[in-house]
């Protein structure tokens, strides 16, 4: 399972995400430290690493909650909604274990 | 730099979603909060803010998007517009901050980014609503404190904390 967290500097919540998906990959039992972390640093590279904002997280290439598909490629925070609704510049942990669980399935 | 507790806060003249302008009110404390539509820390503390400014009539409050919309067109003027008409409206007025030099002479780092001013103009409290933008409970309670302070004529306890969320879109 390969596991990516694009990140850009320009958006604090980097580091509790590189936390909270560490410990989501721990509980569904998958090596921590095989997170790999990408920085993207300009537009261009926000454009060819189809980021949408940081922190962006994907599972075998795949976003665990992918984005609209008009939403622009940026350097910019992603708005996240927890499962009660309230706005987060985090996912919600269950939203990224459940991720990890449904590439599990399909290995 | 950002303005400092103790200095005399900039006067403005901005519009706001229907091109209405506003301006720093005199011998009446306000509330200027530097905020956007794109940002997820802006929009977690949205509710609280909106709440203290329903809960204090004597103060004038200000939300100013300095963005540059042309890199984030989320928070265009017309942007701007569609989410005060979706919320059914405010209780205080979105102004477009296009130049951005009001952002700049407030030093404003973040969205949000609150500041507030009492009634002689004189910045009173500068930085973060409340210590945490994940716990509605929170409550705004530093921006709660800053205004019962000043409207009590005394000094706020926690008069300068560190503004936390996305940094304020310059243009390049």
């Amino acid at each position: 399972m390969r596991v990516e967290l694009l990140w850009w500097e320009g958006c604090s919540s980097f580091p509790e995400t590189i936390a909270e998906v560490r410990e989501a990959l721990s509980e569904e039992g998958v090596d921590p430290d095989g997170l790999e972390l990408r920085e993207v640093e300009t537009d261009e590279e926000a454009a060819r690493e189809r980021f949408p904002g940081s922190p962006t997280i994907r599972i075998d290439g795949e976003d665990v909650l992918p984005p609209a598909e008009d939403e622009p490629y940026a350097l910019t925070c992603r708005v996240y909604r927890l499962r009660d609704g309230r706005f987060s510049p985090t996912p919600d942990p269950a939203d990224v274990r459940a991720a990890i669980r449904r590439a599990k399935e399909k290995q | 730099m950002t303005l400092a507790v103790g200095q005399e806060a900039a006067d403005f003249t901005l519009p706001d979603t229907y091109g209405r302008g506003h301006s720093l009110p005199k011998g009446r404390p306000a509330v200027v909060v530097f905020t956007c539509n794109h940002c997820p820390y802006a929009l977690a503390w949205h509710d609280r803010i909106v709440d203290v400014a329903r809960d204090y009539e004597d103060v004038s409050f200000f939300a100013i998007n300095p963005n540059d919309a042309e890199r984030y067109p989320a928070d265009s003027a017309e942007a701007m517009r569609e989410r005060v008409e979706r919320d059914g409206g405010w209780p205080l007025p979105y102004l477009r901050d296009e130049s951005q030099e009001v952002a700049r002479a407030y030093g404003a780092r973040t969205t949000p980014h609150v500041f507030v001013v009492d009634a002689e103009r004189t910045v009173r409290y500068a930085g973060a609503p409340d210590a945490d933008y994940r716990d509605p409970g929170q409550n705004a309670a530093w921006l709660r404190a800053a205004l019962d302070a000043v409207l009590a004529g005394e000094d706020p306890e926690r008069a300068e904390t560190e503004p936390v969320g996305c940094s304020v879109k310059w243009r390049q």
